[in-house]
């Protein structure tokens, strides 16, 4: 990150009463970042946009965008433009208009804004309708409008409120390749949020996920998918299998069925911890077929199985408090089970994820 | 709605045959008083001839013109005031919040709910002792100017009730997205919010204007000897018996009060947004 | 002083300063209210419990109840019987002829709803002083029907300034009231609900008993108060309509002011009228009114 972070939080709690909307939240975000905030309805990722917008204060902790601490700055005074969920295009006015709306407010000369205008719409291809009102496009296209209202006034950070939501499914994957590859070409900072996990992974160079107002993990999708550090992120993204064990000793976990797995979870003998298992990184065979060196093993009796097209989703009850689950991909040269069949679920000891609660 | 709900073949009949008796009795005064205000002759009911007689008449009559220039004149500054002033008061109530509001609500209120008898000896009461106690200082009376103050009392709240039922209407991230795009509030007010109420706030002006014009109790509490407005002066004629120069004078009335809402009926029309009219 | 880092008190100063700005925005049509409404009406409370000089004068100093004892004399509550009957048969009235009239604008096709509704409007918005005029002239000894009557060897219509004809000239003039609310209710209805209790064997009238009538309730509550609260304290119509023999509370306020010259008197009467009214409102506010 050179040059300093775009957006930086430090210690930054907001309050409504009581309930602390945002909690202690430290966080920067690099220049020229994709930055997803991801989490469930509530857990303060739109208030926290919210304050970076300046449409609320915090009530301790100090934000800055590009070094420049904002405090009680006006959101028309910052250097940030919004997407908002419901576009808020102005409806009294034609797409050219709302457009030139933030330009026209920082008294840019009329020609320039002709011609800014005139860009922006070529890139969200939207020039043949400049002179219509939002009530007249579709869905699509005022997310469109939206997003050239907030670029064409090239803002140091662009900030998205779960832009893509109003779409339906087909529109909205589209739009997520199209967003990100606008973030390339254009080189701004964007911060998303979303309570969409596949769209966080696909889209974002980092993730934040965040849950009651706390900021739980941030990293890029692959080591918030692949290792995350709670219960809540790794159930948040993705299926996963939690498994309890207890630490038995240094190098030693034994699970409720009494199994021991050779595992080194660094915390103390007796402490209760977690094994987070993605069901794709565990493998069915056969009671008598031979497993590969090292892997754990468990052996139990498939219970369920789901047909998903592309892929397997099998129960295996191995005599935890929950069967585990397990995903084999539908191609040849991979087995199927049935109800009832005798099954061995092993997995690499790398794939095991140890969480905090 | 479908044919299946709409009521049975006779209930519906007899719906409609409801129907065109309430109009008929909504519009059949109005047509009666209108076809007779140009007949000439004196005794207003026995049809002799067609003639303008009468509206020559009030037109020459000096009364009439006098109170008619008085309630044009109370009728523009009291519509024109209480627009600035109910727009406001919807503007605070809706956009801020400060302590107080739930009492500011109630006196928003309370001039709708309260009847104009009430608020005729309020208005007399108040300029009563006014007057008495500037009496000191300034010669004061009753006239144009405490009508007009008296039509604003009780018309701001009526224009504030429509303005901010659009207030209330207008989503409200729009001056959100105005001040993301760096509009300062009175920008932000200008080029989004007012444009966007601006159909409540011709609502709210073209409802006190008719209010203005229809008020016969208030004003004549509050008038002094010249200031009389028509309505007042119809009204006291009306009490001393049935003349055609009344009939004329109404006619026109009626007229104007008509064309005022088919004026407010073609720009809605135009700026083809909802039904102020109802609200 | 504007960058710095955010502390509780710089949040609570931002909070403070919104607010001031609200309270400017606020300060000229608030004050106005204050000065030319809650002082007026503090002013008639006041001169409730003044007493009156034989000359008719107000006296502020020698203060009593006498005013207020007189409201609560049989004299007055015969004459609020009276008002308050009048008001409850204007609103039945009203009701029973515009509740059928509004079923029928909502049941009509988008297009004919449209100009049924303007031609609904018109009278709505006409001048109220004229409209009551208008049935004066119609009813009267001189007027139109009363000549024909005549001429057809009958006698002249005698209907003037009697009960009924306030009554008439009443429901002549509030009927657009409760007309529009009614409308705006059965309008906003989901009429699915009646599909589907007719789909549930409900044949029409009971249909309308149980689904339409109780869904279009806020809008004939609404239409009664409309109706009710002006008709209580009504001075126009019974003064052009009624005659000189049944006092209504409207005329018998305004006669304090003007013949009787017993203000205090007169600022009780309008006083607790105008609480009656507010308890009124009140209580349909509480019963889940929508605001106009």
């Amino acid at each position: 990150m050179a040059g300093g972070p775009a957006v930086e939080l430090v210690g930054v709690t907001k309050q409504f009463g009581d309930v602390a909307a945002v909690d202690d939240m430290t966080l920067a975000i690099g220049d020229g970042e994709f930055f997803s905030l991801l989490g469930p309805s509530g857990c303060g990722k739109t208030t926290t946009l919210r304050m970076i917008a300046g449409f609320e204060y915090p009530t301790v902790g100090s934000l800055k965008i590009h070094g420049r601490e904002m405090g009680l700055l006006p959101a028309n005074e910052r250097p940030v433009n919004t997407v908002f969920q419901s576009y808020a295009l102005f409806p009294h006015m034609t797409v050219e208009d709302n457009i030139a709306f933030g330009l026209q407010m920082r008294k840019v000369a009329s020609n320039e804004i002709a011609e800014r205008v005139r860009r922006v719409l070529d890139q969200v291809q939207l020039q043949h309708r400049a002179a219509a009102k939002p009530s007249q496009l579709s869905g699509g296209q005022r997310q469109r409008v939206a997003l050239a209202r907030a670029l064409v006034n090239e803002p140091e950070v662009l900030l998205l409120d779960e832009p893509l939501g109003a779409l339906d499914l087909k529109l909205r994957q589209t739009m997520q390749v199209e967003l990100k590859d606008l973030q390339e070409r254009v080189g701004i900072t964007f911060i998303y949020v979303t309570h969409d996990q596949e769209e966080a992974l696909t889209m974002s160079d980092r993730i934040g996920v965040m849950d009651n107002g706390r900021l739980l993990q941030v990293g890029d999708p692959a080591a918030i998918y692949e290792h995350p550090a709670s219960r809540f992120v790794a159930g948040f993204i993705g299926d996963i299998n939690l498994v309890d064990a207890v630490v038995t000793g240094s190098n030693e976990v034994k699970l409720s069925n009494d199994h021991v797995l050779a595992l080194a979870a660094e915390r103390p003998t007796g402490a209760a911890v977690t094994l987070a298992l993605r069901p794709e990184r565990l493998e069915l065979y056969d009671p008598d077929e031979t497993i590969p060196d090292g892997h754990y093993r468990l052996a139990g009796k498939v219970t369920r199985k789901l047909y998903y097209g592309d892929a397997f989703y099998y129960d295996v009850s191995v005599g935890l408090d929950r069967p585990l689950e397990v995903k084999e991909e539908n191609r040849p040269g991979v087995e199927t089970y049935e109800l009832g069949d005798e099954a061995v679920v092993a997995w690499d000891p790398a794939s095991t994820n140890v969480v905090r609660d | 709605m479908s044919e299946s709900t709409a009521a049975g073949r006779w209930s519906d009949r007899m719906l409609g045959a409801n129907g065109w008796l309430v109009y008929l009795f909504l519009y059949v005064p109005i047509f009666v008083l209108i076809v007779f205000s140009f007949n000439d002759n004196q005794r207003v009911a026995v049809w002799t001839e067609f003639s303008f007689r009468w509206y020559g008449e009030m037109l020459q009559n000096d009364a009439v013109l006098r109170a008619l220039r008085n309630t044009l004149i109370v009728a523009a500054v009291a519509t024109a005031a209480s627009t600035v002033l109910g727009t406001m008061a919807a503007l605070a109530m809706e956009r801020y919040r400060f302590r107080g509001q739930r009492g500011a609500d109630g006196l928003l209120y309370l001039p709708i709910i309260i009847p104009d008898v009430t608020m005729a000896v309020m208005m007399l009461l108040f300029f009563a002792q006014a007057i008495n106690i500037a009496s000191h200082v300034v010669r004061l009376n009753f006239g144009l100017g405490t009508i007009s103050l008296a039509h604003i009392a009780f018309n701001i709240a009526y224009v504030a009730v429509v303005v901010r039922a659009r207030l209330a209407q207008m989503e409200p991230q729009l001056e959100e997205a105005a001040a993301d795009l760096y509009a300062s509030r009175w920008q932000t007010f200008r080029r989004v919010t007012l444009p966007l109420i601006m159909p409540g706030v011709a609502g709210g002006a073209l409802l006190a204007l008719t209010l203005s014009l229809d008020d016969v109790v208030v004003t004549s509490f509050v008038s002094g000897p010249g200031s009389t407005t028509l309505p007042v002066y119809v009204f006291g004629l009306v009490r001393r018996g049935v003349t055609p120069l009344i009939n004329a004078v109404s006619v026109v009335m009626l007229v104007a009060s008509i064309v005022l809402v088919g004026v407010s009926l073609g720009l809605q029309r135009r700026s083809g947004k909802g039904s102020i009219l109802i609200e | 002083m504007v960058s710095e880092t955010a502390t509780a008190e710089l949040e609570a100063r931002a909070e403070r300063a919104e607010s001031r700005r609200g309270v400017l925005v606020g300060a000229p049509p608030f004050a106005y209210l204050i000065l030319f409404f809650a002082l007026p009406l503090v002013i008639v409370v006041v001169y409730s419990f003044a007493s009156r000089s034989s000359t008719g004068a107000t006296i502020l100093g020698e203060w009593n109840l006498d005013s207020w004892l007189r409201v609560f004399s049989p004299q007055v509550a015969e004459i609020a019987w009276r008002s308050f009957w009048l008001a409850t048969t204007t609103t039945f009235f009203c009701l029973v002829f515009g509740y059928p009239f509004a079923y029928w604008i909502a049941t009509r096709s988008p297009r004919a709803r449209a100009l049924l509704l303007v031609l609904v409007m018109i009278p709505f918005w006409s001048n109220f002083l004229v409209r009551t005029y208008a049935i004066r002239f119609l009813m009267g000894v001189e007027g139109p029907v009363s000549v024909i009557s005549q001429a057809l060897g009958g006698e002249p219509v005698r209907v003037l300034f009697t009960n009924t004809a306030v009554l008439v000239g009443m429901i002549y003039g509030y009927i657009p009231f409760m007309i529009l609310p009614l409308y705006a209710a059965l309008e906003r209805m989901d009429w699915g609900l009646v599909e589907a209790a007719r789909d549930l064997y409900a044949g029409g009238w009971t249909a309308f008993r149980k689904i339409t009538f109780p869904l279009s309730m806020p809008g004939v509550v609404a239409g009664s108060v409309l109706v009710f609260i002006p008709s209580l304290g009504a001075y126009v119509i019974p003064a052009i309509l009624g005659g000189s023999n049944t006092v209504l509370l409207g005329d018998y306020i305004v006669s304090q002011f003007l013949a009787a010259r017993n203000w205090p008197f007169g600022s009780a009467l309008s006083t607790a009228v105008m609480i009656v009214m507010l308890a009124a409102t009140i209580f349909y506010f509480r019963r889940g009114g929508r605001t106009l």
